[in-house]
């Protein structure tokens, strides 16, 4: 499947770097161009001779090099690019997810600014899908961004989650996230949910059959919850969007044991965290 | 009986101040539900509750307390 030459290529453009065969990002980048692939497909075919693209080098002890060809390959929906969504799209580009279906309505606004580390001064009025699109690509050039500048509904939600391995609920409102729930169950995909008011968040896994969402606020939600009242600052999102990104490689990666059936409540005000057996 | 709550969030506002200790040590009679509890001890609104559990396991405000529980109590939370 790759070009004929192209191993012998990356071979002599490798260099070892405490122990392993490595490839830098400019000679990726200069492949890339000289062979007419794309930067993903060129870090893959270094990854076959067993040539860790440099910039996945200190993943390689928790990622593997299966895992890391398996990340690349892989399909991640992150719905809302707020505050959780803007640092779980940041953390998966930077792993190497493959591509990141990016969804959100919205543009970026002043009150943005105190935590969503996608939003600028210069930025302020933009699409947040389109600016999420142009930082990834000034991250990591092997992720394919596909961006939706629209709100999630149940009516288009089964369009934009297919072919995604996991989708990630970083939505602002209750009833969304029970809508996302539903599409995502309806196509057999896990879901990382997180959410946050002031000084708390919670973060839970919810697999196909699971009553997830639904089994703690039943089916009439409110819309809010104390984030009306709490507000939302800069670390909180930090806190929980970091949970969802290491649950969201767990399950790529077939790693570890995700949050199921168990929801974390962190409260950062109090010191305390609780695992909750649902 | 004797029950240990911790009371997350916001909600802590909303309690009576006799119960500004976190966690906070509540004598009850027996019997006491969880929504009795909420309710009519730590006067806390019904609708601003939204997860409770009993020794780490979710529950609903029908079940009924046992000596020693503990008791977390949490709200909505919703932003992102």
């Amino acid at each position: 499947m790759f070009p004929q030459g192209l191993f012998e290529r990356i071979q002599g453009l490798s260099f070892e770097e405490a122990g392993v065969p490595v490839l830098a990002v400019a000679d990726v980048h200069s492949l890339a161009e000289e062979w007419g692939l794309s930067v993903r497909e060129v870090e893959l075919a270094a990854l076959e001779i067993k040539v860790m693209p440099r910039r996945y080098l200190r993943s390689l002890g928790t990622v593997g090099w299966e895992g890391q060809k398996r990340l690349l390959r892989s399909r991640v929906t992150v719905v809302g690019l707020g505050g959780l969504g803007g640092y779980v799209s940041e953390a998966l580009a930077r792993m190497g997810v493959g591509e990141l279906v990016l969804v959100d309505g919205d543009v970026f606004v002043d009150h943005n600014l105190n935590r969503q580390i996608l939003s600028s001064n210069d930025v302020l009025g933009r699409s947040k899908a389109e600016v999420a699109k142009e930082r990834i690509a000034h991250i990591n050039p092997a992720v394919n961004v596909i961006p939706r500048s629209v709100y999630a509904s149940a009516e288009n939600l089964p369009s934009i989650l297919k072919g995604c391995q996991v989708v990630v609920d970083a939505l602002d409102n209750l009833p969304a996230r029970l809508a996302l729930q539903d599409a995502a169950q309806s196509l057999g995909i896990p879901m990382v949910h997180g959410a946050i008011a002031g000084f708390v968040g919670q973060v839970l896994t919810i697999f196909p059959g699971e009553p997830g969402l639904r089994g703690i606020y039943g089916d009439k939600p409110p819309e809010k919850g104390v984030e009306v009242e709490q507000g939302t600052p800069a670390a909180t999102p930090m806190m929980v969007a970091a949970w969802q990104v290491q649950e969201t490689l767990k399950i790529l990666l077939h790693k570890g044991e995700p949050l199921r059936g168990r929801m974390l409540l962190m409260d950062a005000e109090l010191g305390t965290a609780e695992f909750i057996e649902l | 009986m004797q029950v240990t709550v911790r009371v997350y969030a916001s909600l802590r506002r909303h309690l009576p101040e006799k119960y500004s200790s976190n966690p906070i040590e509540l004598e009850l009679p027996e019997g006491t539900t969880v929504g009795e509890m909420i309710e009519k001890v730590l006067k806390l609104p019904h609708d601003s509750v939204k997860v409770v559990f009993v020794n780490g396991k979710h529950s609903d405000f029908d079940q009924l307390l046992s000596d020693g529980d503990r008791v977390g109590v949490f709200p909505p939370v919703a932003g992102g």
